[in-house]
């Protein structure tokens, strides 16, 4: 550690080979060892590499894990998602910020500890959560956040804070975190049997253009959030020009409510890596990545140690399972805490050492994508299922859920409900059927598909998890009838605004305009008005975004408006009993200019002497005309 | 040719080829689709969405999108038009313009924008960011407030100047650009000739000892709308 900053950047730089596409690896690495990235850190990095100073910058400045000024040795991110506020995170929240002195966003004077508010770490079926460096601490209460506060001032060791471990592989000695899986249903595909390696061994029997023709038939869709036909996004790439190809899996797993793929790759990350492997004789690769988030990093030693057994076992590397001249091998790329990230784009640039900025389409990433080569980026789960319909077929795969929506979906359900956690459930499972096995009662809306997906109000619980209908990466949020709908739609935006890349005008600018207007509507200040601005501005939004985040993020909005209107109206303060509604707090308004003055107005001088009535107060609704009353006597 | 076929926009019938995107093929016919970002000696961006064209029904950005045969364009249509609108106005509030006090008033492509919609006030709260203006360099004042983070600097310097002096950093509404600190000694720096230095469609990048270099009244979009160049190219052909 004496040697100095120059020297130590060097030796980061030569484990990547000094290759300029390995930047995110070369920063993640500086970031843990330096507790920043400091300017000085950037342009030594920019000489080291012979690049330009500001591209270093660029990314740096892109991820929330990389920062240019020091962190304390110990970073407490404590995770805001709305599961963990339902699960009483304030109070979580008060107890650690008054245990450790510190403010959120604060570092302790002594750069020992510092203490942060983070989105979803993919804990939300044992939420309250929080990271502590890398480590996971779960189910958080006011008293054992502040024991944990306590220990990190005494020994200052986030590992030290895990004193039992979770269940199945979460107690392995390369993990052991105090994750638990809470695997409720297991279903006929992923969790159906012991994983047998024999999908590689089928796979390696066939020529690839058959190995792609079974995924095809088998009607796989990709479980990410999109569901593209899997087996036609290989051939794309197969068939695409190119001497190299890649095949990417997503374990970014950002999208809030989502947890599902922590528990396959705890689970059976040989399914998945046999799925890329698979993947990868299908179109012809050489390279894999698994992309994983920076949230899941206690999971990356074990993760290695899996793919160094398969080195070892012939089904990573040269000649698999000797085919010869098939080979393939996988590296890990660890995100620093983007959402965008798991946008199959960004992702890649992500991986190629570049801020997470999506990429201009076409070219689509199957023609052009990572450095270039034809990429084929999927999900965690698809590439399980893939792994499974090459060891039983295609056949028994589409014989599985429903003829348009083939196989199983991993579902990751939160919020209000007596057993949170994934469910591995037959394609075309209707969401009142959902809530019945989860144990969710009295519930007043469920968000499926995270924050970009869908508020369904309870008169469409007939509705099905299905391709055709409710199309989602997993996450069911269950909303029990006291939550506030519009705070909820607030901090649903407020993540979107803080996640946005800005690289286009509609989400940059626009997420922040919806995000007033419905802080105002929650405030009470919102008008009737305001429903038209929302619409309209979310459609600008969802019409004109460059990808799919901003295509996405009004939604909340719009469901609200669309099956909410109640709520919103009762927060606008429209009486339900007779339409009307208080339109004008004199007293609030002057309030500011009070303070300021220094003196009193003279309204409160109306108010004593009782010539109230004078002041119109209310605005009635009559046959949607509006017209000024007096208030009645023994009003207010 | 073989790779040339026919694509529809508002109805009209124009020649494209294979390769080209919708802006260049409707812009060689005469056409023109309001664009903020996009500038016809750098590569398309695809940043500021107000080229947003419904084509074969969906929203596309005129400025990247290949055509395709038989493709069904929709250009002045009123729900892109609306979008645009919107988007224009939320390129105003996210800044701070005050086009009154500034030299690229009557030559700003933003404002003019602004006026081809019909626009006279934003249906948009105005955000004020707090934004520095930089002006470290002796030609060159960098004017934060009134960047519309269209990436024209980035790209001209990097393609056309090879330099690379600027560069976004940050995200989200906090996403901003960044120059190239000499602190890479030999770093060619910034000249007034460059080609990054004249493509700000805004008053975002000024040459310093110029200012109101033309009256008003004789600027740019003063007489003539923006995009009006675009459609007079396609009646020469005709006459
Ligand atoms: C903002 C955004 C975030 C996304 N995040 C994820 C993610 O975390 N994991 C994922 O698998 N797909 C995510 N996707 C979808 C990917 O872009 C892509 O469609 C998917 O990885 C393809 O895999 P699949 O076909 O197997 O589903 C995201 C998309 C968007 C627009
Ligand atoms: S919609 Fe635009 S700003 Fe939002 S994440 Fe995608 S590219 Fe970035
Ligand atoms: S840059 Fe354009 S829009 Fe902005 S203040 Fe100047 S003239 Fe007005
Ligand atoms: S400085 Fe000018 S050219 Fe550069 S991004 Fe901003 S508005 Fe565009
Ligand atoms: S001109 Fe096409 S997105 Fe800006």
């Amino acid at each position: 550690m004496d040697l100095p900053l120059r020297e130590r950047i060097e030796s980061v730089c030569r484990q990547y080979d000094r290759r300029r596409d390995r930047l995110m690896d070369m920063a993640i690495d500086i970031q843990a060892a330096e507790r920043c990235i400091s300017p000085e850190a950037q342009d030594a990095l920019a000489r080291e590499l012979g690049m330009e100073v500001v591209d270093v910058q660029s990314l740096v400045t892109f991820y929330a894990f990389l920062t240019e000024s020091p962190t304390g040795r110990v970073v407490v991110r404590l995770c805001d998602d709305i599961p963990d506020f339902l699960a009483g995170l304030d109070a979580v929240a008060e107890a650690l910020s008054s245990e450790l002195g510190l403010e959120f966003g604060q570092t302790s004077p002594d750069g020992q500890i510092t203490l942060e508010r983070t989105p979803c770490i993919g804990m939300s079926d044992q939420c309250p959560a929080a990271l502590v460096n890398e480590v996971v601490v779960t189910n958080l209460t006011p008293e054992s956040a502040r024991a944990m506060a306590r220990g990190l001032l005494r020994h200052g060791d986030p590992h030290r804070l895990v004193e039992h471990t979770g269940d199945g592989r979460n107690s392995h000695e390369l993990i052991r975190a105090m994750v638990q899986n809470n695997l409720r249903e297991r279903g006929p595909v992923l969790f159906g049997g012991p994983v047998t390696g024999r999908g590689l061994e089928a796979a390696l029997r066939k020529p690839s253009a058959e190995v792609r023709a079974q995924v095809r038939a088998s009607n796989l869709r990709g479980r990410g959030g999109a569901g593209f036909p899997t087996g036609q996004k290989w051939d794309f790439a197969a068939k695409a020009e190119g001497t190299r190809r890649t095949v990417i899996c997503n374990a970014d797993e950002g999208e809030p409510g989502t947890f599902k793929d922590r528990v396959l790759l705890t689970e059976l990350p040989e399914l998945m890596f046999e799925g890329m492997t698979i993947a990868a004789y299908a179109i012809g690769a050489d390279e894999g990545i698994l992309y994983l988030r920076g949230e899941y990093t206690y999971l990356r030693p074990f993760l290695e140690h899996v793919l160094g057994l398969r080195r070892r076992s012939g089904l990573l590397g040269r000649n698999i399972l000797g085919h010869s001249g098939f080979d393939f091998d996988i590296r890990i790329q660890m995100g620093a805490g983007a959402y965008v990230c798991g946008e199959e784009s960004a992702l890649i640039s992500s991986c190629e050492g570049l801020r997470g900025d999506p990429k201009t389409r076409p070219p689509y990433p199957a023609q052009s994508g990572y450095l270039g080569r034809p990429t084929v980026v999927n999900n965690v789960e698809t590439l399980c299922a893939a792994a499974r319909i090459l060891e039983h077929g295609a056949d028994w795969f589409a014989a599985i859920g429903e003829p348009q929506s083939t196989g199983t979906k991993l579902l990751s359900v939160s919020g209000h409900c007596e057993r949170p956690g994934v469910y591995e459930v037959p394609n075309g499972l209707t969401l009142s059927d959902l809530l019945e096995r989860v144990g969710a009662k009295q519930v007043q809306a469920v968000q499926v598909g995270g924050f970009s997906g869908h508020l369904i109000p309870p008169r469409e619980f007939g509705r099905r998890i299905s391709n055709t209908d409710l199309l989602t990466g997993g996450a069911v949020l269950v909303l029990g009838e006291g939550v506030d709908l519009i705070a909820m739609g607030v901090r649903v935006l407020e993540f979107f605004v803080e996640e946005s890349c800005g690289f286009c005008t509609p989400c940059r600018a626009g997420n922040v305009l919806l995000l007033e207007r419905m802080k105002r509507v929650a405030a009470g200040h919102g008008e009737e008005a305001d429903y038209t601005y929302l619409a309209e501005l979310s459609e600008a939004i969802k019409g004109t975004s460059r990808c799919g985040f901003g295509q996405t993020s009004p939604n909340v909005v719009l469901d609200l408006l669309r099956h909410f209107r109640p709520v919103l109206e009762k927060s606008i303060g429209i009486d339900p009993g007779n339409g009307t509604r208080e339109a004008f707090d004199l007293g609030a308004a002057l309030r500011d200019a009070e303070r300021i003055s220094g003196r009193r107005s003279t309204h409160h001088l109306a108010e004593r002497t009782e010539h109230r009535e004078a002041a119109p107060r209310k605005e009635v609704k009559i046959d949607g005309q509006t017209r000024q009353d007096t208030p009645k006597e023994g009003e207010r | 040719m073989t790779d040339s076929f026919t694509i529809r926009v508002d109805g009209r019938v124009i020649e494209a080829r294979q390769g080209q995107t919708i802006m260049e093929a409707t812009e060689q016919a005469g056409i023109y689709i309001p664009r903020l970002c996009d500038h016809p000696d750098l590569r398309a961006h695809g940043s500021c969405r107000i080229c947003t064209v419904l084509a074969n029904g969906r929203s596309v950005a005129a400025c990247t999108q290949p055509v395709e045969r038989d493709m069904e364009v929709k250009n002045r249509h009123p729900r892109v038009e609306a979008w645009r609108r919107q988007l224009i106005a939320m390129l105003f509030v996210e800044g701070n313009h005050f086009c009154p006090c500034c030299e690229k008033s009557g030559n700003c492509e933003l404002q003019a924008l602004g006026y081809l919609h019909g626009m006279t006030a934003t249906q948009h709260p105005h955000l004020f960011p707090r934004r520095a203006v930089d002006g470290s360099h002796p030609d060159i004042l960098l004017e934060h407030n009134r960047c519309v983070l269209c990436g024209r600097c980035v790209r001209a310097s990097r393609d056309v100047d090879g330099k690379q002096v600027f560069q976004f950093a940050g995200r989200g509404l906090n996403r901003h650009i960044t120059v190239n600190t000499e602190a890479q000694l030999d770093h060619p720096g910034l000249d007034l000739k460059d080609k990054a230095v004249s493509v700000c469609p805004v008053g975002a990048i000024l040459k310093k000892h110029k200012h109101y270099g033309v009256p008003v009244g004789e600027r740019k979009f003063d007489h003539d709308p923006i995009g009006s160049d675009v459609e007079s190219h396609d009646q020469d052909k005709v006459t």
